[in-house]
């Protein structure tokens, strides 16, 4: 890549006022650092793996709603976790963290388990029984 | 308690710790050198592992083993600890700064405030330089960031316990022993042999092989999962290659920067030539990503649009494998 061929795209780097560092050959051949504002081909993947968590958490609110689901698999997703990220916070094993997403199973968790849920999330114990939104 | 530090913005954050920290110390090292004599090029498909829902892609060796490496290569020792109480992490980093003794730490990305929000995924291994504390406000050195910054003690510590894989656990890492002169030479031609072995190694998911192996699952994707899933996929792959810390196409720019300032150092014009070779397969790198952005852009793709990236893959195996074989011989 030529230093003047460093794509200088409009990207989500934007927003947080900062560019990145690429490697590039200048006139003479020689290799020289040069920032770049972003390329589209990554900022379209980006854009395209946002909306697949925002779809994700979508899904997880409705299966919630329709009583399929706990709000804790809702609020894994809203916090970009999978089930072994989130296993590992509230420090058990994925089968139970998975098992706590039945509804039934979930009606039952006593305080300390649903408190160490609460923490990983944010949110108080009362916020993640009420699931209203 | 500031020290005189200087944050130098660099692509990739590993190499950006140890360039700096190496400079600090009184030996200016580039990023590219720590690059490529820590052994940091690969390519490697990771049959386990799901990165955000998708199959597991690297253009580069496993977190931590550039500057373990490196450090080996041109004979510095370096401290490392981790530890299971926060408390005790920190206080080991105080005492660190009190010295003005600058240190590298290894955190988790999903609480970095400072990190725009679409970048702030559960990702474990990231680096970064903590070179002073001012009250309760720890001074940062983010190398992939383009102005030093700052995490307040409570910031730190959740970036320091973040949980999952590769968690960090505190992880604080610093080199406490130089020798007189480093020995750039020998460690380059360490670092250059090993890449060539890891590239060309006879491993189906490894190197030149392991990116056919990729070519053949794209082929495979669009009819095993549906062209959603397909896409996401291919998507993932251009972001685990481009995405910021690779510095262009896959690490390959930075690679061919490193031959380049090794060819003056072992005075081997050959090494001159691979790395204008090694620029044009970058480039090809790039119009891989960027062929691949036109399938997940429209999100309807055709078959054929799949078999042509996957055949660009194809294309680049077969010039890498020539390439690292005449590399390995320029060196011997």
């Amino acid at each position: 890549m030529k230093e003047g061929e460093v794509p200088q795209d409009k990207s989500n780097l934007e927003s947080a006022h900062f560019k990145e560092l690429c490697y590039a050959v200048d006139d003479d051949g020689n290799y020289v650092t040069t920032n770049s504002t972003g390329w589209n081909p990554k900022t379209i993947a980006l854009d395209n793996a946002i909306q697949e968590i925002n779809d994700r958490i979508e899904a997880s609110k409705q299966r919630v709603l329709k009583g399929e689901s706990s709000p804790i698999e809702y609020y894994m997703e809203l916090n970009k976790m999978d089930v072994p990220i989130l296993a590992s916070y509230v420090e058990m094993w994925s089968w139970r963290v998975k098992r706590h997403f039945k509804p039934s199973v979930f009606k039952k968790l006593s305080d300390k388990v649903l408190n160490k849920y609460a923490e990983v999330f944010e949110i108080s114990i009362a916020e993640l029984k009420k699931f209203k939104e | 308690m500031k020290v005189e530090f200087t944050h130098k913005q660099t692509a990739h954050c590993e190499n950006g710790v140890v360039s700096n920290l190496m400079t600090y110390n009184g030996f200016p090292v580039s990023e590219p050198m720590v690059f490529g004599i820590g052994s940091g090029l690969l390519f490697c498909y990771i049959p386990i592992l799901k990165v955000n829902h998708a199959p597991a892609i690297t253009y580069r060796v496993m977190p931590g083993q550039i500057f373990k490496k490196f450090a080996k290569r041109v004979g510095i020792k370096i401290k490392k600890e981790k530890f299971k109480n926060p408390k005790e992490a920190q206080a080991r980093l105080d005492e660190n700064l009190a010295k003005n003794n600058p240190v590298g730490l290894q955190v988790g990305v999903y609480n970095l405030t400072y990190f725009p929000d679409e970048y702030r995924f559960h990702f474990n291994a990231h680096n970064l330089v903590v070179y002073g504390k001012n009250e309760n406000t720890y001074l940062i050195s983010d190398p992939i960031m383009e102005e030093a910054t700052t995490l307040t003690e409570k910031e730190m510590e959740k970036v320091r316990f973040a949980k999952g894989a590769f968690a960090p656990k505190g992880h604080i890492y610093y080199p406490i022993d130089f020798p007189e002169e480093l020995d750039l030479k020998n460690a380059i031609i360490k670092g250059i042999k090993q890449t060539c072995k890891d590239m060309l190694a006879p491993v189906p998911i490894l190197g030149v092989k392991g990116i056919k192996y990729v070519a053949n699952l794209i082929r495979k994707w669009p009819k095993k999962h549906g062209v959603k899933k397909a896409n996401h996929y291919l998507g993932q792959i251009v972001r685990m290659q481009e995405e910021i810390g690779t510095g262009g196409g896959g690490f390959r720019y930075i690679f061919a920067a490193f031959l380049q300032e090794s060819s003056d150092i072992l005075e081997n014009p050959k090494l001159l030539e691979l790395s204008k070779e090694m620029t044009k397969i970058g480039d090809l790198w790039r119009d891989f990503a960027l062929n691949a952005s036109r399938i997940y852009k429209n999100r309807k793709a055709l078959q054929d649009s799949y078999e042509s990236v996957a055949a660009q893959l194809d294309v680049i195996s077969d010039k890498e494998k020539v390439f690292f074989t005449k590399l390995k011989k320029a060196i011997k």
